[in-house]
């Protein structure tokens, strides 16, 4: 028996996350019972302390975003995970761990909205809140699996790159991939590369907590309790950490923001193609809709349609340089998203109406039919 | 002597922000005579604040300070305690911070009985956002937004936070700084939720309003309103009328939410091997 | 360098007038007027000599600006 069927297990969406999690080293998790994300906390409420962990209940999810930043500041690698509604309430404190550069991973399990709206039914509607739901000019970083296996891998690297930029990263499933149970291989200790945050290598006294050290931008970050008093706030500030009123700190603060994030693109966009050589059609994909979508590829083909994919496990920043290269080469781009319209606008934006980009839209908690993609590939050759 | 406790502050940064005549500055000296003689160490405590104006004071203090949003100052501090018990951690809040849009926050804080030590300086009104009514503007009291007299009823915020479980409550004031600097102490030996409501005064926005008179009229009204829970148990109900009662109210300790969730981490000896 | 001004005048109190803010509060409460109004509002020392260091003075300035020097500890 060899090592792979060994760790072969049938798991849900939802648990390969929380196991993903535990893998990339977290050991701090704050959250509110939320459908369809809440087998998330009820895995890590039983599995951190078996690791040394902490898990708390918060008493609302506004809490459990501040938690999560207060926790990782000792050094905790820390998540929360929610649904839509918390996603709302998430947001205010999201932006404060954006511009006080405090790493941590949030996990939105998309459910159909707006308000309550559908709890149990799947969608992708969340896709413009993760970009710009806090409010004012921020980067952020947001990906979003399209299997089980993914989700255990993207939440490792969704650690990896919070750790890394020092800023919130969203997990976006969704509740088709949430609830969905599949065959997985979970990695051996030390397959997967773990990134761990850079701390000062200066004395206290030398500390200058938001000075960068590198071209990366990234300042190294103290873990409270060591040594190093500095000060964390959610007003804009200069490198020392306190606040200022002076339009040239705040710009700069803002700019650096922006810039760290711009310089690590390469490491932050990730994107997986099919079919795409000689491809007439293109689609566009993320989440479960790029199952549907793969689906689509392989009958289109068997048809002698030239049709290809490009998946977006990054979503935001947006992987704007990929899908330009390709919108050279294709005569049309088909976005199937379950939502009415939200990346498909993106990808207008980014082509410039190189080419035509149409969108196959729908908020009604199904998944999109690879047929209905069948029919708009047929529509638009 | 300041000298005395200027360790702990960051003097760079002051003079600090308040107005002429805020007692919020009398409190933090307070807190940090209570912690000088806990003999806490400053690289082991973290002071968290929410938004408002006594919530700026992390920024003077030289401890690992954190000023987050408005009302989740207690949310964030959980966050901190549970990931490492070690640390000491102090919540710095304000009456609008706290009571109103930190409500929810609050009494679950209370309730769950972690390890803080919350300190609400109390001056009836919202001061940074120059003068609307808070939860603890007294009834009949005016402010930019209760311009005819607020109609609203103020919470009895120790009353709340015994209700709601807090295992160590007291109240105190600016004007009695001994008083004030001793409950604070008292509640860092409490392990669990202790909360302490100090009253501050407001001259500039909640004075002005209100006809209070000047900074020192208004610490003199403390001094001659408040009296002491020993002096209050004596006195018979006529005469407590109206008068604001300070000292420790209330003290039952319970078990400590980290060490609770100690004993279930220390059932996997395990570790990582789980 | 303390942050508290030397103590001048031959006083025991030593003022720091760039964190006074002028609320009154030390000399409204100093009980034998040792301490008064500068023509802007800031504390000054009037009469050193009645100064009995009860720091009613220190511990009420909410600017940290007055150290009663000698005395007991309070």
């Amino acid at each position: 028996m060899n090592v792979t069927s060994i760790n072969a297990r049938l798991m849900q969406g939802n648990q390969a996350c929380a196991e993903g999690a535990i893998y990339a080293g977290a050991r701090f998790y704050a959250g509110y019972p939320i459908t369809p994300s809440t087998e998330i906390a009820e895995v890590l409420a039983e599995r951190l302390p078996q690791v040394g962990g902490k898990f708390i209940q918060m008493e609302d999810e506004i809490a459990s975003m501040a938690a999560i930043v207060g926790a990782s500041l000792t050094g905790a690698k820390s998540m929360t995970a929610t649904s839509g509604p918390g996603f709302s309430l998430k947001q205010e404190n999201l932006g404060y761990a954006v511009l006080s550069e405090v790493p941590c991973v949030v996990v939105n399990v998309q459910r159909l909205g707006p308000s309550t709206g559908g709890p149990t039914a799947p969608s992708q509607g969340d896709i413009m809140q993760a970009r710009w739901g806090t409010h004012g000019d921020h980067p952020i970083i947001a990906v979003s699996p399209s299997s089980v296996q993914e989700c255990f891998e993207l939440t490792v690297k969704a650690f990896n790159l919070s750790e890394r930029f020092r800023i919130p990263v969203l997990m976006m499933l969704d509740e088709v991939i949430g609830h969905m149970r599949e065959r997985i291989v979970i990695p051996a200790p030390g397959e997967l590369d773990i990134f761990e945050r850079k701390t000062p290598e200066v004395a206290p006294s030398q500390y200058v907590p938001y000075e960068p050290q590198d071209d990366s931008l990234v300042p190294p970050m103290a873990n409270f309790g060591e040594g190093y008093r500095y000060h964390v706030t959610g007003l804009l500030h200069d490198d020392t950490g306190f606040p200022s009123n002076s339009p040239a700190v705040m710009g700069a603060h803002q700019d650096r923001l922006h810039e760290k994030i711009r310089r690590g693109l390469n490491e932050i966009i990730m994107v997986e193609e099919a079919e795409t050589e000689d491809a007439d059609v293109l689609l566009v994909a993320f989440g479960c809709m790029a199952r549907s979508a793969a689906r689509a590829v392989k009958e289109a083909r068997a048809k002698g349609q030239k049709v290809g994919m490009l998946r977006l496990i990054t979503i935001w920043p947006f992987p704007e340089e990929a899908l330009r290269q390709l919108a050279e080469k294709v005569k049309a781009i088909i976005v199937p998203e379950m939502n009415l319209g939200q990346v498909v606008d993106v990808v207008k934006s980014a082509v410039e109406g190189k080419v035509p980009v149409y969108g196959i839209c729908q908020a009604d908690g199904e998944i999109i039919p690879p047929e209905r993609i069948l029919e708009k590939i047929e529509e638009v050759l | 002597m300041f000298a005395e406790i200027e360790q702990y502050f960051r003097t760079e940064r002051l003079p600090h922000i308040w107005c002429p005549g805020c007692t919020n500055g009398i409190i933090v000296k307070s807190i940090v005579e209570a912690i000088q003689k806990a003999g806490l160490d400053q690289d082991k405590t973290v002071i968290v604040s929410g938004i408002g104006c006594s919530s700026r004071a992390t920024g003077y203090l030289n401890f690992n300070t954190l000023h987050t949003t408005h009302g989740r100052a207690l949310a964030f501090a959980t966050g901190v305690k549970l990931a490492n018990p070690e640390l000491n951690v102090f919540v710095i809040t304000g009456d609008g911070d706290c009571t109103s849009i930190g409500g929810n926050h609050f009494i679950h804080s209370a309730r769950r009985n972690m390890d803080l030590n919350v300190i609400l300086f109390n001056n009836n009104i919202y001061g940074m956002t120059g003068g609307q009514y808070s939860p603890m503007s007294p009834s009949g009291a005016k402010a930019t937004t209760a311009p005819y007299g607020n109609i609203e009823r103020p919470f009895d915020i120790c009353n709340l936070a015994i209700a709601s479980g807090a295992t160590y409550v007291a109240r105190g004031n600016s004007f009695n700084t001994r008083q004030l600097t001793d409950i604070i102490y008292n509640g860092i030996a409490n392990k669990g939720f202790s909360f302490v409501e100090a009253i501050a005064s407001c001259p500039v926005y909640y004075g002005r309003k209100n006809k209070l008179g000047n900074a020192a009229d208004m610490l003199k009204w403390q001094r001659d309103n408040c009296i002491t829970k020993e002096a209050a148990d004596r006195l018979p109900p006529e005469k407590k009328q109206g008068k604001i009662v300070t000292g420790i109210l209330h003290h039952e300790p319970a078990p400590e939410y980290t060490t609770e969730y100690q004993k279930i981490i220390d059932k996997f000896q395990g570790g990582e091997e789980s | 360098m303390s942050a508290v001004a030397e103590t001048t005048q031959q006083t025991p109190i030593a003022i720091n007038l760039s964190w006074c803010k002028a609320c009154g509060i030390c000399y409204a409460l100093c009980p034998v007027k040792v301490l008064g109004p500068d023509e802007l509002g800031k504390v000054t020392v009037i009469q050193a000599n009645k100064c009995t260091h009860c720091k009613i003075c220190e511990n009420h300035c909410p600017d940290y600006a007055i150290s009663v020097v000698g005395g007991k500890k309070s």
